[in-house]
């Protein structure tokens, strides 16, 4: 029996993200050839992103494009994808599993009634059945699960899955669809600071250039930053850093932290304590830079350089700007 | 003000993973309040010594969480609850079909969770709740302010960006990392957990039907991943050093940043 399948498009400063185009690919993953897969894109004056998303190999884009959907509110994204949810009836929904996504697929899946996994990294199909596979205790552990019935809903980890591509096949419909709230607002939204505009997302960076307490103080974040920004990457950081006010909380990676699998991991002045590598150590190679040989950071590393991180990352900075240029 | 805090017991964070005949295997483990939900628990009992009221915290897991429980009596609240059952799978929606059922009969000014399990790292079963219990909710707060009675406004930590909003009560929040410095519970406080009230709760008991929560997910597979082994450590003073790692990562630019 055929079946539909439904991803929730996201987009930030006005492109589409790159985990939408991986939400896709894991529903093409799932998928058999008789199914359906549509897209649902909301926010304000977010047309052109329709159509551009049109190229994908999708059946159908459902847009909801309203003043009032400019930010994200819980309670009216989640009552008008309730909707479209309803009319489309899903037997799969996919979403990234961003700030977005963790917050609005529980809710969805409690107005479906429907399991969800989380965080999936991997999808392959045996038999009848799809396999999903996630990261348990930050990654200290995975499994593979499956869903009891349908409808289900899966949030897809940024990073492991490959963007699926634009199609050859003539664009996809899309239909606007005018939101219908019946219940009076009880959330709003009163400001958005936004303090990574313009700036690479930490769970999708490709090049991660991670400080922890071995950088001091927050100027000594400086070279890394620059590191960074010359491999188009993103600045991560350990509790220790941020703990020790060196940088936002919002950098931190590990247990509670964010988990990132990026290409490259570039860990310096950070120890390794086992809750920084379970957020890390999916990563395809880790680099460490640290003083003392003995640190911990080493025993996962694939290249380690021992050494003072204010001297070796401008060094790196220099020798990758060689090869760069 | 009645403040419930939804809370499970995780394996401290420093515990290593050990898979035995297909399971996790719990012995000598630590457990710990989940660090998160430890982060509800402070908020709850900073909101009742400042503006008064009672602490209720909330668990359903196996007979063992009643150890976090008191922990968090120990810390300042006022009253647990532990619902447990073997009848109930290891699954987040029906966690939180027990948790409506419970909350449906004893409602709450608020509803503090965590912003996720640290073992499960599902991330949704506060969230279900609150869309069960048709309430508002801000998941991943740093920051929760009264502005009146019953309103309240919180930033959210969105993936860096923080976000600031508005609403009334009731309400379920969950807690982020930044929400503030959880307290160790002292040993007046331990000693006093012992006389509050602790009541263990069967899924009779709050009115379900072991039917209604079979679980939607089933796990096929449980393995640990593949052993980082250990690199090579660059030799060569430091400049070489670095040439030498630049030359051994076969780095391509591209639009989106540069890769392997
Ligand atoms: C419940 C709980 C949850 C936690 N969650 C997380 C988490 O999510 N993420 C996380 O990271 N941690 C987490 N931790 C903390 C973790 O245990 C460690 O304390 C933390 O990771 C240490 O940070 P660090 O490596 O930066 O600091 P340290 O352990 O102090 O290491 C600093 C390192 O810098 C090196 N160094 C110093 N100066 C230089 C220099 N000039 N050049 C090169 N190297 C230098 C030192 O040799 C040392 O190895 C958690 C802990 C607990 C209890």
């Amino acid at each position: 029996m055929s079946r539909t399948f439904l991803i929730i498009a996201e987009h930030r400063d006005g492109k589409l993200r790159q985990v939408t185009m991986e939400a896709l690919q894991a529903a093409i993953e799932a998928s058999e050839h008789d199914d359906r897969i549509s897209a649902v894109l909301i926010g304000s004056g977010v047309e052109p992103l329709a159509d551009e998303l049109s190229a994908y190999p999708l059946s159908e884009i459902h847009l909801l494009d309203e003043d009032q959907f400019l930010t994200y509110n819980p309670e009216t994204y989640t009552a008008a994808l309730g909707g479209i949810i309803e009319t489309v009836r899903p037997d799969g929904l996919f979403i990234g599993h961003t700030a977005m996504g963790r917050d609005i697929a529980p809710a969805l899946a409690a107005k479906l009634q429907a399991g969800q996994l989380s965080d999936v990294i991997a999808i392959e199909k045996i038999d009848d059945s799809v396999l999903f596979t996630r990261p348990v205790y930050a990654g200290k552990a995975l499994e593979k699960k499956t869903f009891a019935q349908y409808p289900w809903v899966v949030t897809v980890r940024p990073n492991n899955f490959i963007a699926a591509s634009r199609s050859d096949h003539p664009p996809a419909s899309i239909t606007r669809v005018v939101s219908t709230s019946a219940t009076p607002l009880r959330t709003i939204v009163k400001d958005v600071v936004r303090k990574t505009s313009g700036k690479v997302d930490l769970t999708e960076a490709k090049v991660i250039v991670s400080g922890g307490r071995g950088v001091k103080s927050a100027d000594g974040f400086k070279p890394l930053e620059e590191l960074a920004e010359l491999l188009g990457g993103a600045v991560g950081a350990s509790r220790g850093a941020c703990d020790a006010g060196y940088c936002d909380y919002a950098l931190q990676i590990g247990q509670t932290g964010k988990v990132v699998t990026p290409e490259i991991y570039i860990a310096c002045g950070i120890s390794g304590a086992i809750q920084h590598l379970a957020g890390m150590s999916g990563s395809r190679v880790i680099i460490a830079i640290n003083k003392d040989p003995e640190a911990p950071i080493f025993k996962v590393a694939d290249y380690g350089i021992v050494g003072d991180l204010f001297e070796v990352v401008p060094l790196l900075t220099q020798e990758f700007r060689k090869v760069l240029n | 003000m009645k403040v419930g805090v939804i809370m499970k017991q995780t394996f401290d964070t420093e515990e290593k993973i050990i898979i035995h005949n297909g399971i996790i295997s719990e012995e000598g483990v630590k457990f710990v309040i989940n660090p998160y939900d430890e982060y509800a628990v402070e908020e709850a009992i900073r909101l009742k010594e400042n503006a008064g009221g009672q602490v209720v915290a909330i668990s359903v897991g196996p007979p063992r969480c009643a150890e976090a429980l008191r922990t968090a009596l120990a810390m300042g609240a006022d009253e647990a609850i532990l619902i447990t059952d073997d009848r109930i799978p290891h699954d987040e929606y029906a966690v939180s079909v027990v948790l409506a059922a419970y909350f449906a009969d004893n409602p709450f000014d608020l509803i503090l969770g965590g912003n996720f399990a640290i073992d499960t790292g599902a991330g949704q079963v506060a969230v279900r709740l609150a869309e069960l219990l048709q309430l508002p909710h801000v998941s991943s707060i740093t920051k929760l302010t009264f502005i009146s009675v019953e309103r309240v406004q919180v930033e959210r930590d969105a993936e860096g960006d923080l976000e600031l909003l508005e609403l009334d009560l009731p309400a379920l929040f969950t807690a982020q990392q930044g929400l503030n410095e959880p307290r160790y519970p002292s040993l007046p406080g331990i000693l006093k957990a012992k006389k509050k009230p602790f009541q263990q709760l069967s899924l009779d008991d709050v009115g379900i039907d072991p039917n209604d929560v079979q679980a939607k997910t089933n796990r096929a597979e449980l393995f640990l991943p593949p052993v980082r082994a250990a690199g090579q450590i660059l030799q060569g003073d430091l400049p070489e050093q670095a040439a030498k790692l630049v030359g051994l990562l076969h780095i391509t630019p591209r639009p989106g940043g540069t890769s392997l």
